[in-house]
């Protein structure tokens, strides 16, 4: 029996397995990129956090009673690989299982497993991470990038991995966020602070300390260009967010650059890329209507500059991402569309 | 006598206060991130449970339906009153850490309930047991929940257990592991560990039902 051929059963012939794929494939460069940077630890690290992360699908399948129904759309891999990106790259081992076991277990199947979670299972792993173990996840690495002798080979890598050897001084660092963070708290303003490590964030090319996958800004475009352009995700939640960053930042830097971060910075720093392109944009934890794509979106942009501008932490997308997820149901409440043919019509059809 | 046992079962698993009920969900989450303070919280409210259930039941044929409320309030509000002067006065060092939430135990909504549900309907001795039975329960699921969020949270399992047993009960501190998931001991963690105990609870019985339905089938 072939399948029907009109509308509304006309049929792509996508899947949740295709999608998935294809948002894989725009992390790739991202990905490869952070091995580069960041050295073996950083393989080791995606490796074990991606591999547990199936692991605990699969674990959590079995529980269930049902077979693999969703370990072969690649879902769990994909969640466990989002984490591995925002996490520092030198972790522990340890931070990587807890990571994929709050992700896929707490945050995705306690809530019923693929398409049910409210939340976004990577940061809601990250956070819980970020809270639990404030010291692992706040130390950086400079840039130690493959073949030039500066990091550990691949079995030191692994030891460092096993047995958390603490990182040697010479390659600690801060990020951009952090270090701004910590010399205002001393009392030093931007002036001061941001030339040391700015102008190797806003070249986008990515060598400075941060997390995994979130440093290398133009390959994160770049990504997330062609999931706009395959039709993956849309453009609306990406730059809905950039602008709630960006146009806030702006102000308050024309008002007091003393204090306030550039809109170039605040976009181009931590993981504000990444999560406009691959976590905001998560179908089963953002709006459905355009309405609700742009609240969200500007609001997750917004909450992420407030918290980073005037809260303890950092940075504040993964709580921003949170917070919003909570807000969904309300936003798909006031935003749903006017159905063909009933209400008023009031002269414009979205 | 069947009906004590059967209060005694009731207390401690199938209505407990937390994991059946859900009753009492704000001492569960607040003071839970020890096993310390869930036991010390678990035994002052037994014994506020204990009297007031003893003390409503004695009372009852002489409360209006109408006005049963106010006076069972006022009841365990006293007694929460004499609990936290006693704990203040002799326990000085846990009252420091349980004090804002003794005097919440009067909201507990466990209490009200089992005034309302059990003590003004039976006699004084089972009343009495029933508060006794609903109180251990209730302690025994405080100190999992605490035991889980400590152990995973800090490392440790009932820390400070002298403040609230003597000294000579030093030796129930136990020091696991150094570090541990701050998450645990924070709020989240109470509702999290909550989640799982339910969860766990209910395992367990639809594992016995099961078992239990066998049974019947092969007999």
């Amino acid at each position: 029996m072939s399948a029907p051929q009109h509308s509304p059963h006309a049929h792509d012939g996508g899947s949740v397995g295709r999608v998935m794929a294809q948002v894989m494939l725009a992390l790739t460069p991202v990905t490869l990129w952070g091995f580069y940077l960041f050295g073996w630890p950083a393989i080791w690290l995606w490796l074990i956090t991606v591999g547990s992360a199936m692991l605990f699908e699969l674990a959590c399948l079995r529980l269930a009673g049902g077979g693999r129904a969703t370990l072969g759309d690649g879902s769990a891999a994909l969640a466990g690989w989002l984490l591995a990106l925002t996490l520092p790259p030198w972790s522990p081992w340890w931070i990587a299982v807890i990571g994929s076991f709050v992700a896929i277990c707490i945050a995705k199947h306690a809530y019923g497993g693929l398409g049910q979670n409210p939340f976004n299972p990577a940061m809601v792993a990250r956070v819980a991470l970020l809270i639990s173990f404030p010291l692992e996840m706040t130390q950086w690495v400079s840039p130690a990038p493959l073949f030039s002798g500066l990091g550990p080979d691949p079995v030191a890598a692994l030891e460092r991995l096993l047995f958390s050897t603490p990182i040697p001084d010479a390659l600690t660092s801060a990020t951009l966020l952090g270090h701004v963070k910590a010399e205002a708290s001393r009392g030093v303003d931007l002036l001061a602070s941001v030339p040391a490590l700015g102008a190797s964030v806003t070249d986008g090319v990515g060598r400075h300390a941060g997390s995994l996958g979130e440093t290398g800004s133009w390959l994160i475009l770049g990504g997330g260009l062609f999931l706009v352009y395959r039709g993956v995700i849309g453009w609306l939640v990406p730059v809905a967010l950039i602008s709630g960053l960006a146009v806030p930042a702006a102000i308050a830097h024309a008002i007091d650059p003393a204090h306030h971060l550039s809109a170039l910075h605040q976009v181009f720093a931590g993981a504000a890329l990444l999560g406009a392109f691959f976590i905001a944009t998560d179908p089963v934890s953002s709006p459905a209507s355009a309405a609700g794509k742009l609240i969200y979106g500007l609001a997750i942009g917004f909450l992420t500059w407030v918290i980073r501008s005037f809260a303890g932490f950092p940075e504040g997308l993964a709580f921003a991402v949170l917070l919003m997820n909570a807000c969904v149901p309300i936003i798909d409440r006031f935003t749903r569309p006017r159905i063909y043919g009933h209400g008023p019509a009031a002269g414009r059809g979205a | 006598m069947n009906t004590y046992r059967k209060i005694l079962r009731e207390g401690l698993w199938d209505n407990n206060m937390i994991a059946s009920q859900l009753l009492a969900m704000c001492p569960a989450m607040a003071v839970t991130a020890t096993a310390t303070n869930g036991l010390g919280m678990g035994l002052a409210t037994t014994a506020v449970l204990v009297a007031s259930n003893t003390l409503v039941s004695s009372i009852r044929h002489l409360v209006p339906s109408s006005v049963r409320i106010p006076i069972f309030i006022v009841l365990i509000a006293s007694l929460v009153t004499l609990v936290d002067l006693a704990l203040n006065a002799w326990l000085h060092e846990l009252y420091k850490v349980l004090g804002l939430f003794i005097a919440l135990i009067v909201v507990n909504c466990g209490i009200l309930g089992r005034a309302e549900s059990f003590a003004s309907r039976a006699s004084v001795p089972r009343a009495a047991f029933d508060g006794l039975a609903m109180g251990i329960g209730f302690t025994l699921a405080m100190v999992a929940i605490g035991a889980v969020r400590e152990i995973v949270g800090s490392g440790s399992l009932f820390a400070q257990a002298q403040l609230l047993l003597g000294p000579a009960f030093g030796f129930l501190e136990l020091r696991l592991f150094d570090g541990g998931a701050l998450l645990m001991v924070l709020p989240p963690g109470g509702f999290l560990v909550l989640g799982g105990l339910l969860a766990a609870k209910r395992a367990l019985e639809g594992a016995r039902r099961r078992k239990g339905a066998v049974v019947a089938q092969s007999a």
